[in-house]
């Protein structure tokens, strides 16, 4: 049986072509959901693309959070099943609250577009398993509203529970409390973080290395062994 | 018809650059004496019907849930006068 993975697509998602991209080159069959979807069309787990869905009004992910396909996906996500939120995925995920925390405009004001190394804290979640921790990888980061923040009590929690996922390395770029790059759940299912892995999954292209196909290949690892 | 205003403003305890932008750009364009300034967002809600309490109660729900981020906004709800 082929893992099926969805990816969804509102209005003004940007990266979802390239989410499907990466997960048919990890392996998987890719599924294409659209933001009025009422059900997950039996998919094993989603990923929410980055973009500017509803161009970002009131906040970025706010009104996406209320679409239609949300509702199937919380229930879902809740239950267990697997959900990736890059960029404004990660927006949409901390709006629905399904992640703790917020997102907020890059403290300096300005788009940012760069190649940004991470570290990987947490290589213990469904969707990074295939690294290991502390291995230092590079890929696309490019955002306004990347600064992620929780009140203290939520960031120590998050870092006594390793549910900090990815750091920025060699400069943080946004003004992220505790160069927090990521997060996940406390059961693992659940990862969101502002830098794109789905744009380094080929050598001919972006970053000219494979560094973000791990979450990719781990997940379908993880849906095949389950 | 009245109007409901609803004011939503980051907390105190978080960073606010636009403000701060703003602020940096009041004393080059001849605005002294400002010493600090925060942004925020205002909605005018038009409401059918009467304003009463169980019209608030849904207004401020609509404002908990959707209108502020209550992880890093604070907000107000104000009935304005009736036109």
């Amino acid at each position: 049986m082929t893992t099926r993975i969805g990816v969804v697509t509102f209005p003004g998602t940007l990266d979802d072509q390239d989410a499907l991209r990466a997960v048919r080159i990890a392996g998987a069959e890719p599924v294409s959901l659209w933001h009025r979807d009422k059900d997950l069309h039996q998919v094993d787990a989603v990923v929410l693309a980055g973009g500017f869905s509803y161009g970002d009004y009131l906040r970025a992910g706010a009104i996406s959070r209320f679409s239609p396909v949300m509702e199937p996906l919380i229930e879902q996500a809740k239950a267990g099943m697997p959900v990736l939120g890059i960029c404004n995925g990660f927006q949409i995920l901390t709006e629905a609250h399904l992640l703790p925390g917020a997102m907020l405009r890059n403290n300096h004001l300005h788009f940012i577009c760069r190649d940004q190394k991470l570290r990987v804290e947490n290589a213990g979640t469904a969707w990074t398993s295939d690294y290991s921790a502390g291995q230092e990888i590079q890929v696309p980061l490019k955002n306004m509203d990347g600064r992620y923040t929780a009140d203290e009590h939520t960031l120590d929690e998050l870092e006594a529970e390793g549910r900090v996922a990815f750091r920025y390395l060699d400069g943080n770029p946004n003004g992220s409390l505790r160069d927090i790059a990521g997060i996940t759940n406390a059961a693992g299912n659940i990862v969101g973080l502002m830098p794109h892995p789905e744009h380094a999954v080929e050598p001919l292209i972006g970053t000219g290395r494979t560094d973000g196909l791990g979450f990719f290949t781990s997940i379908i690892k993880k849906l095949v062994n389950a | 018809m009245a109007r409901v205003v609803v004011d939503v403003m980051l907390k105190p305890e978080i960073l606010d650059p636009q403000g701060q932008a703003v602020q940096r750009a009041l004393p080059r364009l001849g605005f002294e004496g400002i010493a600090d300034v925060r942004q925020g967002k205002r909605f005018e809600l038009e409401v059918e019907g009467p304003v009463d309490d169980a019209a608030l109660a849904r207004i401020n729900e609509m404002a908990e849930t959707f209108l502020a981020n209550t992880v890093i906004e604070d907000f107000t709800v104000k009935v304005e006068e009736e036109k």
